[in-house]
């Protein structure tokens, strides 16, 4: 019982942490149709800047409770400045191309920003380990979590029921799944598309940055850290239905919940277990969990 | 003109001509340098604790070696009065792009060795390549024992032991230190290092207490990041000792995440390959860690001349004294100025005279002797050391240090390591 208990509270953490570094990528591609492989890097950056931020603040002094809000502006820094350089620089003279054009695009700017990382940052890792002990720990049996688990748990549904209520409750929301169903009727319905694309380019931009944030306490910040995330980011996202919220949000339950029990029960499954997943659910739904109805154009 | 004097003009004449001759030959072998292909990670997880270290390290060698300041018997300029070169590769990116590199550090870069290699899988990947391009290769890092118990190569030489002595030594330590351990867990990589790591351990761990438990084997994947699971079941299996040979940003990622856990205040942790982190992670390596370098290196190189030699030109360059893949690339160019030079002491110092000279020598570095006694000559064994961590004045420190000499931790040649130790671990003779 005890074991069960674990797999659970240790998947729903993973899952979590997955949802929160999926979720950006599912919001671009939902509205833009853009399999946005720089995310990887947004995730970089932001983790990059949390730690020079929060670490600066914590090193000179300030209130280390401070750190988390730290943590928040970096997030949305990096969103702010990557976001717009990224959609008004580059990403809007290729809408309308095929969809491979964009990944070939998206993908040489995860290498620019690869090395722009390096070149900013060096190679050395950096550190920011404090917000992770700082609020305390909880126990369940004769296990030991850290609080900072409950900040990742939160964000998630924060982030997941914020996204689901601007979507369906509000003028722009609605605004924008016209434009997920039909770029050009929303265009000849007067709707700014240009301003949709570049408001949800920056806001997705954001959401990498912020699961970069959260995650720096947790480990060593260095290069390659956002090769390893999008690998992940994509099977969460292809597994849930490319651009589909409550499907991501179903794939890193499912993926989170499995990984865990791998490790407690057949811990050399570990490896395999996301694998297992995406080939499961692709097999009964080639197009994932929630893949969207396709209007079919005339 | 007299006689005499055509008696003298002839010699002169002949003198001139060979001077004339070998001059050109002479002057182009001093301008030429010789071309070192470094190969160590400049990026991803193992850049900061393995290979910038190896990097600086490389590079103050190099210039030392060049301007003839290496104590004795490494004195002479470069390699045999020729200076040395370095082009330097970085090795993240997995064995594929290694394998590729490899081939393009030979064919277009055009280089004369290859020293290089700190992740198992690319050693590996490469040894077969570095054989099929005839390049003379020296691993400086790997550990897997698979690279020369599994094939046999005659351009390929490992200057450092490869992973059993960690296991065998790990153990031991363990034992004489903490004799009453009854449960043992283990979290490692799931590949050809953290594999090897771990079967070796429990195999001399069978050997040496075989009423031992292992309750549970946790194999994350290279680069995993998140341990969230893998602590809650190494909590759950109440082990007396945790073995690990999580290296780079893996491991400090999981002494980040398992610190507040509480995770070390239940079991005695053992990591094989935790030196390069002592001071990188004060605060996150719990007091009483069992801590190895994989070698006498590092905080375990005894005092030497070679020693203060490679401490002084590292600090020269680097905040920190150097760590344990700093002296590995040390062995690297050592072992191959010692063999080179012997070669060339016998004339020209092709590539077949390199090999036969390096093949079963023995070269002093600043951990020590090394020996190149395995793998037919290719393959060095030295004894090593395990230590126990401890904070003082916010630093991590190393205590009760215990050497281990080569003939308890080494299996001899022609022995596989597995099988020498099921057998008994029987000490050999060197």
């Amino acid at each position: 019982m005890a074991q069960l208990l674990a797999v659970l509270i240790d998947g729903l953490i993973y899952s979590s942490w997955l949802f929160i570094i999926a979720v950006g990528l599912t919001l671009i591609y939902g509205v833009m149709k853009i399999l946005n492989i720089a995310h990887g890097s947004l995730y970089a950056l932001g983790a990059y800047s949390a730690a020079s931020l929060a670490g600066y603040w914590i090193n000179h002094g300030y209130p280390p409770m401070g750190s988390y809000a730290v943590m928040l502006v970096a997030a949305i820094l990096v969103g702010l400045i990557a976001g717009p350089v990224i959609e008004r620089g580059l990403l809007r003279f290729m809408y309308g191309k095929d969809e491979i054009v964009l990944v070939l695009v998206t993908y040489a700017v995860f290498l620019i920003l690869e090395d722009f990382v390096k070149l900013a940052w060096g190679v050395d890792p950096y550190f920011i380990a404090q917000p992770y002990g700082l609020l305390g720990s909880f126990d369940v049996g004769d296990l030991t979590y850290p609080n900072y688990n409950l900040v990742l748990f939160g964000a998630a549904v924060l982030i997941g029921a914020v996204l689901a209520w601007v979507l369906t409750k509000t003028r722009q929301g609605k605004m924008l799944l016209a434009v997920i169903h039909d770029r050009e009727m929303s265009g000849a319905m007067g709707i700014n598309v240009g301003r949709v694309y570049f408001i949800t380019f920056t806001v997705g931009a954001m959401l990498g940055a912020l699961g970069g944030t959260l995650t720096a306490p947790m480990i060593s910040v260095q290069p390659g850290i956002g090769a390893e995330t999008i690998v992940l980011a994509f099977a969460v996202v292809v597994i849930g239905g490319l651009g589909s919220l409550p499907g991501a949000a179903l794939a890193a339950i499912l993926v989170g919940i499995v990984r865990s029990a791998a490790v407690h029960y057949r811990p050399e499954l570990d490896l395999f277990s996301i694998y297992l997943v995406m080939a499961v659910v692709l097999i009964m739904r080639p197009k994932g969990l929630f893949s969207a109805q396709e209007a079919r154009k005339i | 003109m007299n006689t005499h004097a055509l008696k003298l003009l002839k010699p002169a004449f002949a003198l001139l001509v060979a001077v004339l001759v070998t001059a050109p030959a002479v002057c182009s072998a001093q301008d030429k340098p010789i071309r070192i292909g470094l190969v160590t990670f400049l990026s991803g997880p193992a850049s900061g604790p393995f290979g910038v270290p190896a990097k600086l390290a490389a590079e103050a060698i190099v210039d030392s070696l060049n301007a003839g300041k290496v104590p004795a018997p490494y004195a002479t300029k470069g390699f045999g009065g020729t200076p040395l070169e370095l082009v330097v590769i970085d090795e993240a990116g997995g064995a594929t792009k290694q394998v590729a590199e490899l081939r393009n550090l030979v064919e277009r870069q055009d280089v004369d060795f290859v020293i290089g290699y700190i992740g198992s899988g690319d050693c590996l990947a490469v040894a077969p390549v570095a054989e099929e391009l005839k390049k003379i290769t020296i691993l400086f890092d790997c550990g897997t024992p698979r690279v020369f118990e599994d094939a046999s190569y005659k351009y390929v030489f490992r200057t450092r032991p490869h992973a059993t002595m960690d296991a065998v030594a790990g153990a031991m330590y363990l034992l004489e230190n903490r004799p009453a351990v009854k449960s043992l867990g283990g979290i490692n990589q799931n590949y050809a290092w953290g594999q090897d790591s771990w079967a070796d351990f429990t195999a001399v761990m069978a050997a040496l207490k075989p009423e031992l438990t292992i309750t549970t084997s946790q194999m994350p994947k290279f680069g995993a990041g998140q341990y969230g699971p893998e602590i809650s079941a190494l909590l759950q299996s109440n082990s007396d000792v945790i073995h690990s040979s999580l290296w780079g940003g893996d491991l400090e990622a999981f002494m980040l995440q398992a610190t507040p856990r509480n995770l070390f205040t239940r079991s005695q942790l053992i990591l094989v390959a935790g030196e390069p982190y002592l001071h990188r992670l004060p605060g996150n390596i719990p007091d009483g860690t069992i801590i190895g370098a994989r070698g006498p290196s590092g905080v375990y190189a005894q005092k030497s001349a070679l020693n203060d030699w490679l401490r002084h030109i590292y600090k020269e360059r680097a905040e920190n004294y150097p760590n344990y893949p700093a002296y590995s690339v040390a062995q690297a160019f050592l072992g191959l100025k010692t063999a080179y030079e012997k070669a060339k002491s016998q004339g020209t110092p092709g590539t077949d005279e390199i090999i036969k000279a390096f093949e079963y020598e023995t070269f002093d570095s600043p951990s020590g002797k090394v020996m190149m006694k395995l793998g037919k000559g290719h393959q060095a064994v030295t004894g090593t050391a395990y230590g126990t961590t401890r904070t003082v004045n916010g630093q991590i420190a190393v205590g009760n240090i215990k050497y281990y000499p080569v003939e308890r931790v080494q299996p001899p040649e022609g022995i596989k390591s597995v099988d020498w130790i099921k057998a008994g671990m029987k000490p050999g003779k060197w």
